[in-house]
């Protein structure tokens, strides 16, 4: 690939991020799909949708996000200076409602009335359905069958919040067997349903669309950074599991070439083991749900089943844009283990009172490796994607308690 | 039937093409049953295609195992599921049409199934070795006309690439599928996944005439046939009729090679009785 000189010309119009993107789906889906293009194309540059989209995000959000220095935490690491991007202040407890509040806002204004989702660790899930009580439309999520066993407490939250959630047991009953089932409820009830897909993946315009409503992340820590440290950053650094988050932190520093990009994906018990879900790291490119990007599969092109510690990074794909970034070099993706983001989470909570996200702690584990690499005058800023209360049974039956 | 069982056998688009003249000649509708490949019974496979012919079918569409198919049902998914876990792959379901090649040189064959794992085989491989063992199209669902640089190596080792329409097809959209098509157009009954059950056979009747006024190639019809009853309905104005989930449904389960052809002539004969009375009653009503 060429060197790139703006990357903010990307998608081109059809979804393509050089190679991959693009829109690879069944007949039945093209025209719902060039439906919801045009309408997203109007209402992006429609200033009464920004103005609305704006003043959720502030009074419903509860954005700007700060940008908290993580003193003790750095000191601790004894190199740079670790900056997390507090998502995990915001309603719901993470970035994910950035891009629902969007989205629901695009579904009110083409009339649909019914809205489904899939969901992996529920955040997701939970973020769609308090949109849909907030703006009085109906929602179905979809779930895997052993996400649902896992999450418990977020499929109740689902529940009270009056969503409907439909166990999958199809495949391997995890997030990517609920995204199969939610396209297929949107095939069969496209006239009356929005799909809110959670992450930067799917077919075209979603990975743009996923993106754009995230990008508010970077773009207000660009201009904390500007204004609260006189400089931007040295390097960023998010988790990458369809990498929603992580694109909403990179993209406004994409053209930023002296700022360093980091993903962190979940290596799980270790590359080598082959139970991961680092599709960057250790995937190669094919399609999956609607687009051309790295998956993990096997040699007759069977998705394989991923592994996390973290369900919201158990996934076989990524958004085609981290390909896309991937290849061209600009930013570079590393794997993060079970074991270092779990000692991640331990130090973050122990040093700086924040019980993170265990998505969110694999940027954490990241972002001390590269912190200990870097003088003490570096920034590192990190993104806290969520946080980790919807995490502590896990965290305590890995431990050997029951709560 | 055609020529080809005393010369050179026709492969790729030709081979669609003949039957499809044969079965206009006739008067007749075509009749395309979908098996999942490597379900139930991998080593029947090749004697399961054989007693689908012998029963009626004209040509066969073979369902390429994929662990993610988002275009299927429930019935296919677990076909496919069941499919993957005894290890089938594009390379076993070429060996089979290998196979029956070797008895059957005019029963055209069309491989359905998702890009990935056309891609990781690599596709200009895929598609020369798909062609040298005898398959005639190739149908993926999830590579529409707009991302069809993708499939360009089928087409250039001669093989058919068959086109999904929908109901949900735009005019301007459905004339570009149209002036593309090559072997026959698969139009999807309803918008909705494969095996459900929703069709109104109106509606269906004013798409599929539209899209023959617009089209050269055959236009076969998919998604809610499920017996002889539905299958006749349909096949008075489609040029074949695709019948899958309920087929793949019966088989599901066969226990041995006897029992799996027996079901599968045992579902395929009346579907092939009801088709062929409807032709008879249509010429009758024709003539009078």
């Amino acid at each position: 690939m060429g060197k790139i000189g703006d990357f903010s010309a990307f998608p081109d119009a059809h979804g393509h991020f050089g190679p991959y993107g693009g829109s690879f789906v069944a007949e039945t889906l093209v025209a719902p799909l060039a439906e919801l293009t045009a309408a997203y194309d109007r209402l992006r540059v429609d200033p009464d949708f920004i103005a609305e989209f704006e003043r959720d995000l502030a009074h419903y959000v509860g954005r700007p996000s700060p940008i908290y220095h993580a003193e003790r935490l750095s000191r601790e690491v004894g190199g740079a200076q670790i900056l997390l991007k507090r998502e995990d202040l915001n309603h719901t407890g993470a970035h994910k409602i950035n891009n629902t509040i969007g989205q629901a806002l695009v579904a009110r204004a083409m009339g649909k009335r019914r809205i489904i989702a899939e969901t992996g660790a529920g955040q997701h899930g939970v973020a769609t359905a308090t949109v849909c009580a907030r703006f009085g439309l109906d929602c179905v999520v979809y779930m895997g069958a052993v996400d649902i066993e896992r999450q418990k407490i977020n499929v109740y939250r689902m529940q009270l919040l009056g969503a409907e959630v439909v166990p999958v047991t199809s495949g391997s009953k995890t997030l990517k067997d609920a995204l199969n089932e939610a396209m297929r409820d949107w095939v069969t009830n496209v006239a009356d349903t929005f799909y809110i897909i959670g992450t930067v993946a799917g077919p075209h315009p979603y990975p743009r669309m996923v993106r754009d409503f995230n990008a508010v992340v970077g773009r207000e820590a660009r201009a904390q950074m500007l204004a609260q440290y006189g400089r931007l950053p040295d390097v960023i650094t998010a988790c990458v599991g369809g990498g929603s988050n992580a694109i909403g932190l990179f993209h406004a520093f994409l053209n930023d070439a002296e700022v360093r990009i980091v993903g962190a994906e979940a290596a799980g018990e270790g590359l080598a083991s082959g139970r991961h879900a680092a599709s960057l790291a250790a995937g190669r490119p094919g399609v999956l749900h609607g687009n051309r990007t790295y998956v993990l599969c096997d040699d007759d092109g069977q998705i394989t089943e991923t592994h996390s510690v973290s369900a919201g990074l158990d996934y076989p794909g990524v958004g085609p844009e981290h390909a896309f970034l991937k290849d061209s070099g600009r930013a570079r993706y590393v794997g993060v283990t079970d074991e270092e983001a779990l000692a991640a989470f331990h130090r973050l909570a122990r040093s700086e009172g924040i019980l993170a996200a265990l998505e969110s702690s694999h940027a954490v584990a990241q972002a001390m490796k590269l912190a200990a690499e870097l003088p003490r005058d570096a920034l590192v800023l990190c993104n806290l994607s969520g946080r980790g209360d919807k995490d502590v049974h896990t965290i305590a039956a890995r431990e050997g308690l029951s709560l | 039937m055609s020529d080809s069982q005393a010369g050179q056998p026709e492969t790729g688009c030709k081979r669609i093409d003949a039957r499809f003249a044969a079965l206009r000649e006739a008067g007749r509708t075509g009749l395309i049953p979908f098996i999942t490949a490597g379900d139930p019974l991998p080593e029947a496979q090749v004697a399961l295609m054989h007693a689908l012919v012998a029963a009626g079918a004209d040509l066969i569409e073979l369902g390429v195992p994929f662990s993610d198919p988002m275009a299927d049902g429930p019935v296919i998914q677990q076909a496919s599921e069941r499919a993957i876990a005894r290890g089938i792959g594009l390379d076993e379901v070429l060996a089979w049409v290998r196979d029956f090649r070797r008895q059957d040189a005019v029963t055209p064959i069309v491989l359905m199934g998702y890009l990935n794992p056309v891609e990781i085989h690599g596709t200009a491989r895929f598609a020369r070795e798909a062609a040298a063992a005898g398959v005639d199209g190739v149908l993926l669902v999830d590579c529409p006309i707009e991302e069809s640089a993708s499939a360009a190596p089928l087409r250039d080792a001669g093989l058919a690439r068959i086109l999904l329409t929908a109901p949900t097809t735009p005019d301007a959209r459905l004339a570009r599928i149209c002036e593309a098509a090559t072997g026959f157009l698969y139009h999807v009954s309803f918008a909705g996944i494969t095996g459900a059950d929703r069709i109104s056979h109106d509606d269906v009747r004013a798409r599929v005439e539209a899209i023959k006024a617009r089209t050269r190639v055959p236009v076969a019809v998919g998604f809610g046939v499920r017996d002889a009853a539905s299958a006749a309905k349909i096949g008075a104005f489609a040029d074949a009729v695709v019948i899958g989930s309920a087929l793949v449904g019966q088989l599901a389960g066969a226990g041995d090679e006897m029992t799996l052809c027996q079901r599968a002539r045992d579902f395929i004969a009346p579907v092939r009785a009801a088709l062929d009375e409807a032709c008879a009653s249509k010429r009758d009503a024709m003539n009078a």
